[in-house]
């Protein structure tokens, strides 16, 4: 081999010299150059290539070390997000003092949409509005093709409708679980147990929170995790709410009443067995409250607990209670019922101008007389009255546990005067709602124990102070017994139950002032059985008619006392009340003595 | 004279093609390559029927049309693979004026398809991705432009390509489609980075990706969204993501049965870019790992056949087509086990779809043709001892 020089240009002078053209070794020169050069890159790119393979083989490694983590993980349930899991679906369940289902829970699905996940946006707005009648498909198709990328649907579907949206295959239509609050029972009990509604909603998850009633009372008790779902005993009877609710239905289609209210409480416990006012609604569907008209006819507002009336000639057996008790008449004393008689410038007449003339304290009550009651009221004084009203009760809200109970604040005179004094004392003047008059009625029955009343189970009476005497309460009893054997309650005798009670037709006032002449608010208030007092019973009908005679009869011993006869009739034995037959004549068979 | 080289595969002029192109071709990746073709078909009968059912067709109506495509693809590999790589790249350089010509169309003739991207156009039977086809094209250009560049006074082929490169990325960017334009910018880098790039300029291009991604995330919400759902910590298991993610966790390693699978019916793009969730679901951790292997496979050896090769196009262009192709396996797994954030890429022979099996038969066709043994290099290198 030739040695070559290190200077290239060297061996191009060289052929020059020589007469040779340079030509040939310029392009040897450029071709050693081009490979030198090509077997550096070459190196090098061997050299990235090796880099890039090595690259490649880690990231696949990655990629299957991922996959192994992953497969060896455990799955989870698609449906647990922790976004959704804050809201706390779970609501414990409201049974009757049997354990009979009030109010439970149902698992419902609410439909939302992901337009950007739609696949066939048209079909999917038209499936629907063929599956919901109430969406329109046109507004449907324009909210799935904006700009939007989440809607609500709707709230609540039911299983079928679930499954008919699922078949429309759609994946931008996405179902999330809803806790959905069930009434089984329908309207019945609808006042007490209110309602539910939704609270704070997400995807996932939806807060049911109670709007009324002892939904509302006990909201949070209901939704208190550490409680475990332990259901809220009512001491509400189902069978005999039913019973109840049945009885005053038909006692407003009977008498026409515009409303009708029922308290059944009992008188150791305060237990409220049932507590009906008509109309009612159902509590699944809760309607929205009225904005117009009076809100006291509104199906939501309930009569028992809210409604405030003068219950008239019910109050007749306190007056006369208390003048037992003050010692301003004993059994014995005899009251000059005979009028005329003025008080403040006010007639004081009787019911239809009757003129009962000398009574005893029981034969005031039995006769209901406006004059009696008024005389010993006045003998009792306006101090004294209003005192022991108020130990029985009747001047402040029950504390009954329905938010509903404080709006029933009683009605008291401004001025409690002579003249409210009298009125008072046959129960006009002042307002109490059933309820009030309930819880008094039960304080007579069970020997001048003042009760509270409550909606939930109890295990023993009420360690309450004494209203009265046990002495006074048993005579006042007896008093009410000889209301319904002999008094203006006859239809109130229940063949085994001995009911006691006393009935009241107070005038409704008009809004204008004064008083409505054809519009009655009806109530019977009883106890039973009357020798040994278990229950108390509360009526009252709103504007009822009995229209069977010559002319319309509005008074409660026409209307509300047979509807609380029948209601005691039905209920008493669902209570478990033994009725007390005494045995038939012996007819035919002669007693002989020896 | 080269014909006499050590090392080489003896090949005689006027041997016949086939013969030749058999012992000379990678068999061990047209074997891979075979397999994965037979697993797609397998789990295309697990994936594509409830897709079939909801159009109305019947069962096995796109295992059907996947094997049809499938055999028009592996036919094309098989043609490809026999060309020189002198006519390969003829034609990837006439593929690229025609796929460049239809992309820049697409907003004109193109259809979404109610996807949100127009990416294709529809021939009524089947549908077409231009991009799909632009990419191996393009890499074989690019290959083409720096190894020319290479030569002494030869064109500014860096500076050509780059610019080629930005050009495609914005169209795909806009259409839009960040996987595409990602995979594009991947490749355009390979081949620098095989070609001798200086290490500054690959951290600069780093940089720029990064910068260029926060512009796309702020700019576009399309790809913030789905940045975001990534980003999360938690996977919400309504999205196909959590399905995906699901599904590979109830697979474990042996699979729930062939046909057991749930995730098919809930993903709606069970059959193309979550095919590999079917999979594990119903296969387990088993056969995802031999996926990975046949994968990495191609790519590696390929990779590997290429150090040999002197010629700098081939090197350049195999490097690009097997990178280009690895990454496309890669990203679509690392988007199902949540490595990646989410982009719709099909994964390749396995993954359905017409259009795109095809480009990718004919990118692994040129593969195939850039990794034949050739006659390679002087004694002295030889000497020194580097074969595979």
């Amino acid at each position: 081999m030739i040695r070559r020089p290190l200077r290239p240009l060297a061996r191009i002078l060289e052929a020059r010299a020589k007469g040779e053209s340079p030509d040939a070794i310029e392009r040897e020169n450029i071709r050693l150059r081009h490979e030198q050069m090509r077997d550096k890159l070459r190196q090098r790119a061997e050299i990235r290539l090796m880099v890039l393979g090595f690259g490649f083989i880690c990231a696949f490694a990655v990629v299957g070390a991922r996959m192994a983590d992953l497969a060896a993980s455990d799955p989870e349930e698609p449906r647990v997000r922790a976004s959704g899991a804050s809201i706390l679906a779970q609501r414990a369940d409201i049974v009757d003092r049997h354990g009979r289902v009030l109010a439970t829970n149902m698992e419902t699905h609410s439909l939302y949409a992901h337009p950007q996940d739609m696949i066939d946006p048209a079909r999917a707005a038209r499936e629907l509005a063929r599956i919901f009648p109430d969406l329109e498909e046109a507004e449907l198709l324009e909210d799935f093709t904006g700009a939007r990328k989440f809607l609500w649907i709707k709230r609540q579907l039911s299983p079928e409708q679930k499954q008919a949206v699922h078949d429309i295959g759609e994946p931008g239509l996405l179902f999330g679980p809803r806790e959905m609050r069930l009434y089984p029972n329908g309207a019945i009990a609808a006042h007490v147990l209110g309602g539910a509604g939704f609270g704070r909603e997400g995807v996932h998850a939806a807060e049911v929170v109670g709007r009324a009633g002892v939904e509302k009372t006990f909201d949070e008790r209901l939704r208190d995790p550490a409680r475990g779902g332990e259901p809220l005993a009512l001491s509400l009877d189902l069978t005999v709410q039913a019973a109840a609710e049945r009885v005053l239905e038909g006692a407003m289609r009977i008498f026409n009443a515009k409303g009708a209210a029922a308290v059944l409480m009992d008188v150791h416990t305060g237990e409220i067995v049932s507590l009906v006012s008509l109309p009612d609604f159902d509590p699944n569907s809760r309607p929205a409250p009225p904005t117009e008209g009076e809100p006291g006819d509104s199906p939501l507002f309930n009569r028992a607990v809210q409604g405030v009336y003068e219950l008239g000639s019910t109050f007749k057996i306190f007056t006369a209670a208390q003048a037992l008790e003050l010692g301003v008449a004993n059994e014995e004393t005899v009251i000059d019922t005979s009028g005329p008689m003025r008080i403040g410038g006010f007639a004081i007449r009787e019911f239809r101008g009757k003129n009962y003339g000398e009574q005893t304290v029981e034969g005031i009550v039995v006769h209901s007389s406006n004059r009696g009651t008024a005389r010993l009221a006045l003998e009792i004084g306006a101090e004294n009255q209003r005192a022991f009203l108020e130990r029985l009760g009747l001047t402040e809200p029950v504390p009954l546990e329905m938010p509903e109970a404080k709006g029933g604040r009683p009605l008291l005179p401004e001025r409690w005067g002579d003249v409210a004094t009298v009125t008072v004392s046959y129960g006009h003047g002042i307002s109490v709602t059933p309820l009030h008059l309930a819880a008094a009625y039960a304080t007579i029955a069970n020997g001048g124990r003042k009760v509270v009343p409550t909606l939930l189970r109890q295990r023993a009476p009420q360690p309450e102070a004494q209203a009265m005497s046990p002495e006074v309460a048993a005579q006042a009893l007896g008093m009410l017994r000889r209301v319904v054997t002999e008094g203006t309650a006859s239809m109130a005798e229940v063949r085994g139950y001995k009911v006691a009670g006393k009935t009241g037709t107070a005038d409704k006032p008009r809004r204008t002032g004064g008083y409505y002449e054809d519009k009655v608010i009806a109530t019977f208030a009883s106890v039973f059985p009357a020798d040994d007092p278990a229950y108390a019973l509360v009526v009252a009908l709103d504007e009822p008619v009995e229209t069977s005679g010559d002319e319309p009869r509005r008074s409660a011993g026409w209307t509300a006392v047979p509807v609380a006869a029948e209601l005691i009739r039905r209920a008493a034995p669902l209570l478990g009340l033994r009725p007390e037959i005494e045995p038939a004549p012996l007819e035919g068979v002669t007693l002989t003595a020896n | 004279m080269t014909d006499m080289v050590y090392g080489s595969v003896p090949v005689r002029d006027g041997d016949p093609i086939l013969p030749r192109w058999w012992r000379t071709v990678d068999k061990w990746t047209i074997s891979c390559v075979l397999v994965l073709f037979g697993i797609g078909l397998l789990l295309g009968f697990a994936a594509s029927p409830p897709l079939a059912e909801r159009n109305g067709f019947g069962h096995f109506h796109y295992v059907e049309r996947q094997a049809a495509f499938g055999a028009m693809a592996l036919v094309a590999m098989l043609v490809v693979s026999m060309m020189s790589p002198h006519l390969v790249r003829r034609f990837a350089v006439l593929g690229f004026l025609g796929a460049f010509l239809a992309m820049a169309l697409l907003p004109v003739f193109g259809t979404d398809f109610g996807k949100g991207a127009v990416r294709w156009y529809s021939l009524g039977f089947a549908s077409l991705q231009p991009s799909e086809f632009l990419k191996p094209a393009f890499v074989v250009v690019t290959a083409w432009l720096i190894a020319a560049s290479q030569e002494i006074s030869g064109p500014p082929g860096k500076l050509w390509s780059f610019a080629l490169m930005v050009s495609i990325v914005l169209m795909l960017a806009l259409q839009p489609d960040f996987g595409q334009a990602a995979l594009v910018l991947f490749g355009w880098g390979v081949i620098y980075f095989v070609a001798g790039a200086p290490l500054a300029i690959l951290f600069a291009i780093a940089g720029a990706v990064v910068i260029a991604g926060s512009v796309a995330y702020s700019s576009s919400e399309h790809f913030a969204r789905r940045i975001d759902g990534f980003l999360s910590p938690e996977v919400d298991p309504t999205t196909q993501l959590g399905y995906a993610t699901n599904a590979i966790r109830e697979g474990g390693f042996f699979g729930v049965g062939v046909g057991e699978g749930q995730v098919k019916w809930w993903l709606p793009d069970a059959h193309t870019d979550f095919i590999i969730a079917v999979a594990a679901e119903e296969y387990g951790l088993v056969l995802v790992l031999v996926l990975i292997a046949l994968y990495a496979g191609i790519v590696v050896r390929s990779l590997l056949r290429l150090t040999r090769e002197r010629d700098p196009f081939i090197r350049l262009a195999g490097a690009g087509l097997a990178a280009m192709f690895g990454v496309q396996a890669m990203i679509n797994m690392g988007v199902a086990v949540r490595l990646l954030p989410a982009k719709g890429m099909t994964l390749p022979f396995v993954s359905y779809g017409g259009s795109s099996l095809i480009a990718m038969g004919i990118a692994m066709g040129m593969l195939l043709a850039f990794t034949r043994t050739r006659p390679q290099g002087e004694i002295g290198e030889i000497l020194r001892g580097r074969r595979l």
